[in-house]
Order: C-alpha cells, then structure tokens, then sequence
C-alpha cells in the first residue's frame, strides 16, 4: 500500500473575483521507502504541494479539493494539534535555508531534545543520547561538544545536517524536503544529497525531494513528477522521464539545460513564461508554449494517461490510443 | 596584440577588524580578510573568461575591481593598453567606464523600480551625455531593447510588469546602451528559472556574436560556465588554482579542487549514481590554511602543501597552482 497517497488536490487562494487555483488536480502517491522528486520552474506549485502535505499551507491558501491521505488515513481535514503531532512524528520536513529552520536561541541540542521528547515517549537523559548519535549519524564532527552550540555557530553546510537530524528525529515515514541544498555550494550540496539518500535508505523513511535541479533529480530520485501551472505534466521513472520524456514541456525543459556532458552552441529555449494564476490558458496550460500544440490542446484539459513508461497529461498521447477504444 | 584586459597580480583586502576600543582594551589584533589575493589573467578580445568558485572565492569581487567599484590594495588592471584604475580617477575615465559595463545578479534589485524602462536603459546615455531627453534617445532605448529580444513599446512600463528573465534582458540593454566592448557579468542566470536561464545566455551569445563584445562572466554553475566561456578560472580562497581552455579544463582538469567540482555536480546522465563526495568545507577566509589553502581537504597532500604556497604555473598549456601536479604526483 501507498505510504502517502494525493488524490485529486486542489489548493486555492480566495480573492475578490472569484480564487485562484495554485494546485488543480494534482494526484500521485509515494511508497514506502520510495524517494520521489517534484521538480518544475519557480510558480509551478511544487512548494505548494509539500506545503499542503505537511499542512503547513500560508493562510489565506487553502484546500479545496482532493484528498491527501497518509497510511490510508485522511490527513488533509485534521485540526491544528492533530496535525502537529502528525508533523515531526510521521512526516518531517526540510526547507531550503537552515538558518530559519532553526531557532537562533536554542541550543541545538536543546531543540533536537524537545523535538524528541514531544513525540517519543522517552527521559531526558536518553533523548539526549538520542540526539547526539542523530548527529553523529549525519556526519556532524565532535557531536558530544557540538550539541551545546547555537545555529550561528555551524556553517550552513552543517546547519542542514542539523536541520536533517532534527526531522528525523521522531523517526517519521516520510520526509519532505523543499529545495534542501539551493542555498549550499556545489561541494556541500553533493554530501548534503548523499546523506539525505543514505540515511532515509538505512532508516526506510520515504523522500518527497522538491527542487529545481534535475542534476539532483537524476541521481537521487527513483521516480519523478514534473510540475507546470499547479498540475502534474508527466510523472514516472526517473530514467524514463529524462531521457524519454513524454510531455513537451518536459522535453523542452530537458534541452534547456546545460549539462556537462554534452557541448551545444546553442541552448533549447521555451519562449515566454509560465502563465500567471489568474490568465491560465484554456486547454493544456502549456499550449501556447508548446511547439506541437494542436486545436484540442486549446479546448479541452489533458488528465494524466499512460504513455510508455510513464504518465503524461498531453493530448499528443491520448489521441491513437482513443481511436483505437473507440 | 589583441588583448583587452589584463589583469596583473589583482588583490583586494578588506579590513574587518573589531572596533578601535576592542582592539586596545582586548589586545586584539587588526583583521584583514584578504578577499582576492594576487589573481592575474588576461582575456582576449572578443572572447570570454568565465570564473567559477564556490561562495567567498573572491570571485565578485574580481569583478567588482575590474569595473571599478573596488580600488585593489596591490597590482591593477590595463584595458586596451591603459591603466584602468589610475584613469578611472581621471577626467578621461569617464571614458574608460563607457566602454566596460557590468550585469548584476539579482534583476529584482538592480533596476529602480520607480522608474519606467525608458528612463533606466536612457540613463547611462544621459550620464555620459551622449543622447539627450527626446526622440533620438526614444529610438535608441527601442534599438536596445529589440537587440535583447523585448518590444520597444515595453520602455513606458515598469520593471515589476515584467518576469525574471525579461528583467534580466533589460539589465543587459542597459549594459549594451553605451556601446562597451566589455561586459563584466555577475552571475547573471543564478536567479532565473532553467527555460528563462536557455533565453538569456542565447541572447548573451548572439550580442557577443554579433557586436564582437569581450565577457567576464562569474558563475558558480559549471554546466553553464562550459556552455559560455572560451577559458576558464576556478578560484578558491581569493586565488586562482587553475587557468584554461573551456575544453582542456573540462576534459583534463588538473587541479584537484577543479576536480572535486567538476565530480560534485548532480548531472543527468548519472541516474542512480552513488557518489563519494570531497569531505570538509570552504576555510575561514580570515584564517586560511598554510601552504595550499586547498590541503586540508585534497586527497594529495603532503608536508610541503602544508608549507609552502604554490605558485600559478604553466604546464603544458594550462596554468595551475598545485605541488603534486607539478611533480607529477597526481
């Protein structure tokens, strides 16, 4: 069974005219154990995503639709306190910039006590033991003496293994990570993915890695989603969906990036940008974008469908496959 | 001799002592950070050296010294056969600054956002006096903001109606309104999405194609710094460790902290890759290591790395700063 399941989710902000949808349906499920990426350009509702899941969505953003669903149980209509103790206990969370994860005026230590001691039924003098060889664990040097320290103290390289340790803590199934190394150095960011893929393998927690950088993706994740205008465009294996994508869009994006195994005079460009939340286009989102956008692109909305390897929301793949239905 | 810029035992140090009373009462010392420390290239017309580091190299401030905006505590800079930091003092360098521009990393703030377009692409040709208010400067802003691939009716908007990218096109039309020959970029595509990223370092190449422009471009990206440069130099701790052709440094690197780089990049390719990353972190600038700043975190140090500070060679066609590969230890 599915660890986390998104079905159909729909985040809107109300607004005077009307609300604006950041999230449209968007539905896929992560398995036990499994890492998964969420990846997309900055407005593609990745972020938001995460957000809705760990129930931690910015007011006046709310759900409007859909179910989330963790180990089979609703969480999306849980309270404030109900979900509290479902953050940190069975899911943790991650962001991009460790230096406002953490609270300057705490010890370390004391905040990975705290957060120990809330969800774990266990003393003080264990919870510290505890958080020490959660440290040790993530490759902080000199735990014991490192715990008294305060955030300021460490480099942000360090900071994020502390912010790793601390939602780990409790031990939870499932970790969301929302850019975890967009603030770090080349150098740093590969031991900071390193250890979040080992240490989630060792203890059988689950990742949501969300990020903007299929480098990252690529040899972390074994399966990905990729997001445009609040909707899952295609989502699948990793290997799949990188070197055989199905969407355009995904397509497009692949070539745009430079990578260091290969030389291009000149890069693949995807004229114009993301659409706002209030003028998304009729159809497919992407079809003005798109350079093979035909008349349906423009009418009618794709939902997610098998193409190949993986599933694709793109008429480009519906449209044999319906004739021969019908 | 067909080279714009040269750069000549560059450095820049900043004082970052604690405060006068501190240091007497406390008996603590004056502290200087030496920000870039004795970093000499040239580049050549027409082409583009690309810098790469991780954060604190020093390599923003190596531009910030070649536009202008930092005095160097030693050595300097000549451009096209002058000392560029003994005129920029004169009246001539009002000249000098025409002809080198600069490109900002952040487009949300490197454009006033009280001002429309016109008005931001305008003032450099005003400021230098070459268009005044009126039709002819009209024209001209138009031009510039055709080149980088934006509408000309755009210059009675203001910057926050336009996205990311199309802020950074009109960071570089402004850039282009003096007519430089070199254009210093400081990490101009850090701050934009991958697709907007492709638009904007297309348009950097075809003005460079077309109106024979020099770059300076700093990056931290060495995906993108190999799809840009002509040469590359890679910094650490305010030095340059490795100086090279894009296709030498990228197939041969020498250095081992180019190395260790050019391994740590996530790359595409590499689906389900495990990787055994450089271990440590970039040293406290203010304190730096003895000897090789780089030796407390290289798989090849030895006892004289921890002594003595090695020397930019030239090694068969590549200059490089390293004991072990001069000795061929590596």
């Amino acid at each position: 069974m599915s660890l986390l399941q998104v079905k159909n989710l729909v985040v809107e902000f109300p607004h005077r005219r009307g609300a604006l949808r950041a999230l449209d349906d968007v539905s896929f499920d992560i398995a036990p154990g499994e890492i998964l990426g969420v990846v997309g350009e900055s407005g593609a509702g990745k972020s938001l995503t995460g957000a809705a899941i760990i129930g931690l969505l910015e007011p006046p953003g709310r759900i409007a639709g859909g179910e989330i669903l963790l180990e089979g149980q609703r969480i999306d209509q849980l309270g404030h306190e109900a979900m509290r103790h479902i953050r940190g206990r069975k899911i943790g969370a991650i962001f991009q910039d460790p230096l406002t994860s953490l609270n300057p005026l705490y010890t370390i230590g004391r905040q990975l006590v705290e957060t120990i001691r809330t969800h774990l039924p266990i003393g003080e003098a264990e919870a510290r033991r505890r958080a020490i060889s959660l440290l040790q664990d993530t490759g902080i040097p000199g735990a014991e003496q490192r715990i008294e320290h305060y955030p300021h103290q460490f480099s942000g390289g360090m900071r994020q293994r502390v912010v790793i340790a601390l939602a780990l803590a409790a031990e939870p199934k499932l970790i969301v990570a929302d850019e975890p190394t967009t603030a770090l150095d080349v150098s740093i960011q590969a031991q900071i993915i390193e250890l979040l893929k080992n240490i989630c393998r060792q203890r059988g927690a689950a990742v949501m890695l969300i990020t903007h950088d299929m480098g990252v993706i690529a040899e972390t994740c074994d399966r990905v989603a990729v997001m445009y205008a609040g909707r899952v465009a295609e989502i699948g294996p990793v290997r799949e969906v990188i070197h055989q994508p199905a969407h355009p869009y995904t397509a497009g994006l692949m070539a745009a990036i430079p990578d260091m195994s290969m030389d291009r005079e000149r890069l693949n460009q995807i004229d114009g940008a993301m659409p706002r939340l209030n003028a998304i286009p009729r159809g497919c989102a992407y079809n003005p974008r798109c350079p093979r956008a035909f008349e349906r692109c423009g009418i009618e909305r794709p939902d997610l469908i098998d193409a190949g390897a993986t599933r694709t929301a793109c008429w480009l793949h519906a449209a044999p496959t319906l004739e021969g239905a019908s | 001799m067909n080279e714009l810029v040269q750069a000549h035992d560059l450095a820049k140090s900043f004082d970052v002592s604690p405060p006068w009373l501190n240091r007497v009462l406390e008996r603590r010392p004056r502290l200087l950070l030496r920000a870039v420390d004795g970093v000499s290239f040239s580049i050549e017309r027409g082409s583009t050296l690309a810098l790469v580091g991780e954060s604190g190299c020093g390599k923003s401030t190596v531009a910030r010294l070649l536009v202008g905006l930092y005095t160097p505590t030693r050595g300097g800079m000549r451009f096209d056969g002058q000392d560029a930091h003994a005129a920029f003092k004169t009246a001539e360098g009002r000249q000098l600054r025409r002809r080198i521009q600069m490109i900002f990393q952040d487009p949300y703030a490197s454009l006033n956002p009280r001002w429309i377009v016109e008005d931001i692409i305008g003032e450099p040709l005003r400021e230098h006096g070459i268009l005044k208010q009126g039709s002819e400067l009209e024209q001209r802003v138009g031009e510039l903001l055709k080149s980088v691939g934006l509408n000309p009716l755009d210059m009675a908007k203001y910057p926050h109606q336009f996205s990311g990218g199309q802020r950074q096109r009109i960071s570089i039309a402004r850039a282009l309104a003096t007519q430089p020959e070199f254009l210093v970029c400081d990490e101009p595509t850090s701050a934009l999405d991958v697709s907007v990223q492709a638009q904007v370092l297309n348009i950097m190449k075809d003005l460079q194609r077309e109106q024979g422009l020099t770059y300076l471009f700093i990056s931290h990206n060495l995906a993108v710094v190999r799809h840009v440069a002509d040469q590359v130099g890679v910094m650490y701790l305010g030095r340059l460790v490795e100086l090279a052709d894009k296709k030498a440094l990228f197939e041969d690197p020498r250095h081992p902290y180019t190395r260790m780089l050019i391994d740590a990049i996530p790359q595409m390719k590499h689906v389900g890759r495990r990787r055994t990353p450089v271990q440590g972190e970039v040293p406290n600038p203010i304190d730096p290591p003895s000897g090789c700043t780089f030796h407390p975190r290289c798989p090849l140090a030895n006892a004289r790395c921890k002594a003595e500070r090695p020397a930019l060679l030239s090694l068969r066609g590549v200059q490089v700063a390293c004991h072990a590969v001069e000795e061929g230890r590596d």
